[in-house]
């Protein structure tokens, strides 16, 4: 470990300068020493190289009507052309829905909105009967979800294969089954690796550490190959079941240990107060222990939620036509051929995740914040 | 003897054959790789074409009369066998090289369909004609097939090197070759048709005339059913024997009605009970033919001049017309 | 107690029908696999390891031959290449991180709202799609493989960076001694210093000489050979048919994933530094700047130290993502150990068992063996704490 020790004087310092007004702030803020006020510089340099070329890119030379790539040549344009949105447009039925038939479109829509319901009702705290909610959110939002997107032919709805589905809506499907499975599954995992029962706390540790320990890839191509050795002979696996069980099951190990995070911060004395009134262990975990956890690890559960959402990506590697996939697909399209296709895609493709994991992290970060009222009286 | 392989057969094989249960289904079900333009895609309105989805189409219709009576599953190259051990498709008919060790491994591959070879697309601009040229250059590769083997083997013992780049799917290889990654994209030469057509630019590259292996693919089908493995290869041959004796889609009724050569009658169910060998009426290659055509239909259909593809005949036309095609007599 | 025992025997039936359930589950499994592989006539075991692999990788730290390496050579050069991503990954993602959570806490408002941009913006974005970008889109705009731009020797073009390389063989195996004896005179000075400051004597310098002796000794010995008439030889990349050949190559498949996997974990390390300074007390820094340290010198001697308690555990699961998400190689064509291993390989020998059943057991034991070293380290700094 290195010391310091101090064996002169050290120079008095001159006096400060203003501290107050504008001239102030600016020397607090940007140039309060010779390092800081160069530093101030030089980003102010590579902003004003970086975003008039970005802002070029994204709107100013955009192309945001065509109905070819020629639209994006700059050779046919016959001006210098930036981000091509109007590829974006042509393609967006494909990105949203791959090739779900379009007259029976309207259900994952309706799906959709149901999600949306589920997730606001739990994610707003406030919100009424948020036990209903829950129901509503793990039992009967996936199996209306399901019927809808599948279809039930004796319901009126024709089926859909899932070879069909793609673009967002997969991502989606992907990522609502990863959380709706590893939530309950995680908190499962989580008592079991606190229970003192030595057999399920040896068997919960094992199961968390074995999916933390290997990369989602290695678990994919599991999953798509082994799944089928290890069931009997007549029974198949989807296609699209098999890394959706793959990607419940890595999850449900990240998710367990946020939620033993959130178990650690209950003190012994609640479970022992819960006792004392007569509670059992069943009705103290459920009414006393469980309720303190998940609010503590609300905000590391929805952070879980945005890496598992990030990680639905991968699914494109093991060829479901998730949005990433459909994505690369379209950029392949002959038709739509031009210098600056991928650029536009990725960026697109950027804001599309970016938007959605940003709310989250700032739907934690204000939890949070919630919470941390709470603690400062 | 025979009575102690009667379990082992058992074992091997479903307990009923596979003719018996596809009509007891009432449908086929074949797996296809649902992907490669000109033997197995489905079109903007989902119905599948191909020349291997014309392939289970003719299973159908000689054993339904109906063409439209097969289910096609999508099979990646990695889950194509364990699809047929399992009994999820009754008959693969996907570009799958016939080799020894899968032919041993409780798989049989009743008939070559199309002769194929690993060929390699180039871009025009460098003036190549011939594989040998392309010395010390860049190849792009799909990961895990036989075409990183054959690459090896075949630079190595012609003393030339090469440098490799290789990746998971297809639309990932064609895009490093196309963004000049590397200087050629190999693989099959029956896929690098399809490949070209998804460039930028179809007519800026060209596909080597030379292929560095053999590649017959054949349908496969389980092990220890000899009936099946009957049809199947029968299937194939019925369209080549059409070919050969003039009988195509167009020109079939006014056949049956006309035919005077011993031959045609044959074919088309007129003389003999041939199909009943077959476990399938006598009719069995009329309808074939009326539903789906003979090869040269299927082929120009699919993958010939008239398409985008433009895929020559090469060692695909028939056996007189300087090809391999080579249908035994239906007697 | 009645009613305890009956809760204990409850607990007991209970734990015995799990571990039967769960000893039934992998029974079932493993048979029905076994069923499965014997029919498709695939013989379990590892002897495929040592038949003969045919197929090229692109890159190879190790001596590797299509024509006679096996595909337990494969698996190797394959681990080879998923260790050097992740070790180069984890010293730049840490760079990176370090410099962009300080200057999240800096007093400068731009610099810390350039890197707050940063962490959000690399944060929220999956990592896949940040490796497309890389290799996508910055790899077209850089010049072709005809007209690759020369750096003095040096050639980047798509196909990647060509390096001139020096050949240590022969003498020249002094220039890379002498790099080491640099190192070991980092260690010696650090040493002295521990105990100069120990003991009270005037405090020892140590980066700045010992930096200096690494670059100075290797530079010496470099002058010093060609001067003796041994020069140290430099293959140097040239212009070949296609492309530029020879010298040292940087393939862009890596490229793109070290700096892919950097700058993406990068943001986090820099949050996890971040969240550490702050838990350092704040009178520590202010007592720090009482006794007129500046400000580098109070993050660097009083501030960073105690923060590392709090850096170190997150900093090392981070690490263990680097690792783990340098399988996404499989997406750019980098042959790390998924991509040969359990691309090529399982194909070829469609020994899907075996072959995941390798590659999960090699993360594992990485991970495992991360895990049991951090408990140490912290067992360790626990007890220096008073």
């Amino acid at each position: 470990m290195q010391r310091f020790i101090r064996v002169d004087l050290v120079a008095s310092r001159a006096p400060p300068a203003a501290v107050g007004g504008p001239l102030g702030w600016m020397r607090r803020n940007l140039f309060s020493s010779l390092a800081n006020g160069l530093t101030t510089l030089l980003i102010l340099g590579l902003l004003a190289w970086a975003l008039p070329i970005a802002l070029r890119f994204l709107v100013l030379d955009a192309v945001w009507t065509g109905a070819s790539g020629d639209a994006c040549r700059p050779e046919v344009a016959g001006r210098p052309v930036g981000a091509c949105w109007a590829f974006i447009a042509d393609k967006i039925n494909y990105l949203a829905y791959g090739s779900y038939p379009a007259a029976e479109r309207w259900r994952p829509n309706l799906a959709v909105a149901l999600l949306a319901l589920a997730a606001g009702w739990m994610l707003w705290l406030g919100a009424p009967r948020r036990d209903l909610g829950a129901l509503f959110a793990f039992v009967a939002f996936p199996v209306c979800a399901y019927l809808l997107l599948a279809g039930a032919p004796s319901l009126g709805l024709p089926s859909v294969a899932t070879g069909l589905w793609g673009g967002f809506l997969v991502t989606m499907v992907v990522a609502v089954v990863g959380i709706v499975v590893s939530l309950p599954l995680g908190i499962l995992l989580a008592l079991g690796r606190r229970s003192t029962l030595p057999v399920v706390r040896v068997l919960s540790t094992a199961f968390i550490e074995f999916w933390r320990g290997v990369p989602l890839i290695t678990v994919l191509f599991m999953a798509n190959v082994m799944l089928p050795l290890f069931l009997p002979g007549d029974i198949t696996v989807d296609r699209l079941l098999r890394p959706l069980v793959g990607i419940a099951l890595f999850a449900s190990a990240y998710m367990a240990e946020v939620v033993r995070g959130g178990l650690q911060t209950v003190p012994k004395g609640q479970q022992e107060a819960a006792a004392a009134l007569g509670l059992s262990q069943a009705q103290s975990l459920r009414l006393v222990v469980l309720p303190q956890a998940l609010k503590v690890a609300l905000p590391g559960i929805v952070n879980t939620i945005i890496g598992l959402f990030k990680d639905t990506t991968l699914v494109s590697i093991v060829g479901i036509s998730d949005f990433i996939r459909v994505l690369e697909a379209s950029r392949a399209d002959p038709r739509w051929s031009a210098a600056t296709i991928p650029a536009t895609a990725y960026a697109f493709a950027a804001l599309v995740y970016f938007t959605v994991c940003f709310g989250m992290a700032r739907y934690a970060g204000f939890i949070e914040r919630r919470l941390a009222a709470g603690e400062r009286r | 003897m025979l009575f102690c392989m009667a379990p082992a057969l058992a074992q091997n094989g479903p307990a009923q054959g596979t003719l018996a249960q596809v009509k007891a289904r009432g449908h086929l079900v074949c797996g296809v790789s649902g992907g490669v333009a000109g033997f197995s895609i489905p079109d903007s309105q989902g119905q599948w074409r191909g020349l291997d989805v014309d392939f289970c189409r003719a299973l159908a219709a000689a054993i339904f009369d109906d063409p439209a009576k097969v289910r096609f599953i999508p099979q990646s190259s990695a889950a194509r066998f364990t699809a047929l051990q399992s009994g999820e498709i009754d008959v693969l008919s996907r570009n799958t090289t016939w080799t020894l060790s899968r032919d041993t491994a409780a798989m049989n591959f009743p008939v070559i369909t199309f002769y194929d070879g690993q060929g390699f697309l180039v871009r025009k601009s460098l003036n190549i004609a011939s594989v040998k040229q392309l010395d010390r250059a860049t190849i792009c590769l799909q990961q895990g097939t036989t075409t990183e083997l054959n690459l090896a083997d075949w630079f190595r013992t012609r003393g030339l090197t090469y440098k490799v780049v290789t990746f998971a799917n297809s639309e990932q290889t064609l895009g490093a070759y196309e963004s000049g990654r590397c200087d050629a994209y190999s693989t099959d030469k029956s896929s690098l048709y399809g490949e070209r057509l998804k460039t930028a630019h179809p007519d800026e590259h060209v596909i080597l005339d030379e292929a560095i292996s053999k590649e017959p693919f054949a349908p496969g089908i389980r092990q220890g059913d000899d009936p099946w493995r009957d049809l199947v290869a029968w299937t194939h041959y019925a369209m080549i024997d059409a070919e050969e004796a003039g009988i195509s889609q167009a020109n079939v009724e006014e056949m049956r009605r006309s035919a005077l050569s011993p031959d045609v009658k044959r074919i088309l169910g007129l003389e003999g009970k041939y199909g009943e060998g077959l476990g399938l009426t006598t009719d069995w290659a009329y309808r074939i033919i009326r539903h789906v055509g003979n090869y040269g239909d299927s082929f120009e259909r699919n993958v010939g001049a008239q398409t985008p593809l433009k895929i020559p005949r090469g060692l695909n036309a028939l056996w007189n017309q300087g090809g391999l095609q080579y249908g035994p007599p239906i007697r | 107690m009645p009613e305890s025992r009956k809760t204990s025997l409850r607990a007991v039936a209970l734990q015995i029908l799990l571990a039967l359930a769960v000893a039934g589950l992998v029974y079932v499994a493993s048979t029905n696999a076994a069923q499965k592989l014997a029919k498709q006539g695939i013989v379990a075991g590892f002897g495929f390891l040592s038949r003969n692999a045919g197929f090229d990788i692109s890159q190879r730290l190790i001596p590797y031959a299509a024509a006679t390496s096996t595909y337990l050579d494969a698996f190797l050069v394959g681990l080879c290449n998923t260790l050097l991503a992740a070790a180069l990954g984890i010293v730049l993602a840490t760079l990176i991180g370090f410099v962009v959570g300080i200057a999240r806490l800096s007093p400068n408002l731009l610099a810390r709202g350039l890197a707050s941009a940063y962490v959000e913006a690399v944060r929220n974005v999956p990592l896949l799609l940040q490796l497309l970008v890389w290799y996508v889109a910055v790899r077209v705009a850089l010049p072709s493989a005809e007209a690759p731009a020369s750096l003095g020797g040096a050639f980047v073009s798509q196909r990647g960076l060509a390096l001139p390389s020096p050949d240590f063989s022969g003498s020249a195996w002094l220039v890379p001694a002498a790099f080491l004896a640099g190192i070991l005179a980092i260690a010696m000075l650090r040493r002295r210093a521990g105990i100069a400051a120990e003991t009270g004597r005037p405090p020892v310098r140590v980066w700045l000489p010992g930096l200096a002796l690494t670059i100075l000794l290797p530079g010496l010995a470099w002058i010093g050979l060609g001067l003796a008439g041994h020069p140290v030889v430099l293959h140097w990349p040239a212009r070949g048919p296609y492309d530029v050949e020879g010298g040292l190559p940087i393939l862009p498949e890596f490229a793109a994933l070290v700096l892919g996997l950097s700058t993406y974990t990068a943001a986090f390390i820099a949050e996890i530094v971040r969240a550490g300074l702050s838990s350092v007390a704040r009178g520590q820094g202010e007592a720090a700047s009482a006794l007129g340290l500046s400000r580098s010198q109070a993050l660097r001697l009083v501030v960073v130290p105690q923060a590392m308690r709090a850096i170190v555990p997150p900093l090392t699961s981070q690490y263990l993502n680097v690792t783990k998400n340098s399988s996404l190689a499989v997406l750019i064509g980098y042959p790390d150990l998924v991509h040969v291993f359990m691309g090529t390989v399982l194909n070829q020998t469609n020994q899907a068992v075996e072959v995941v059943a390798i590659t999960m057991a090699v993360y594992l034991t990485i991970s495992l063996a991360t895990a049991f070293l951090m408990n140490l380290y912290n067992r360790r700094v626990t007890l220096v704490e008073r």
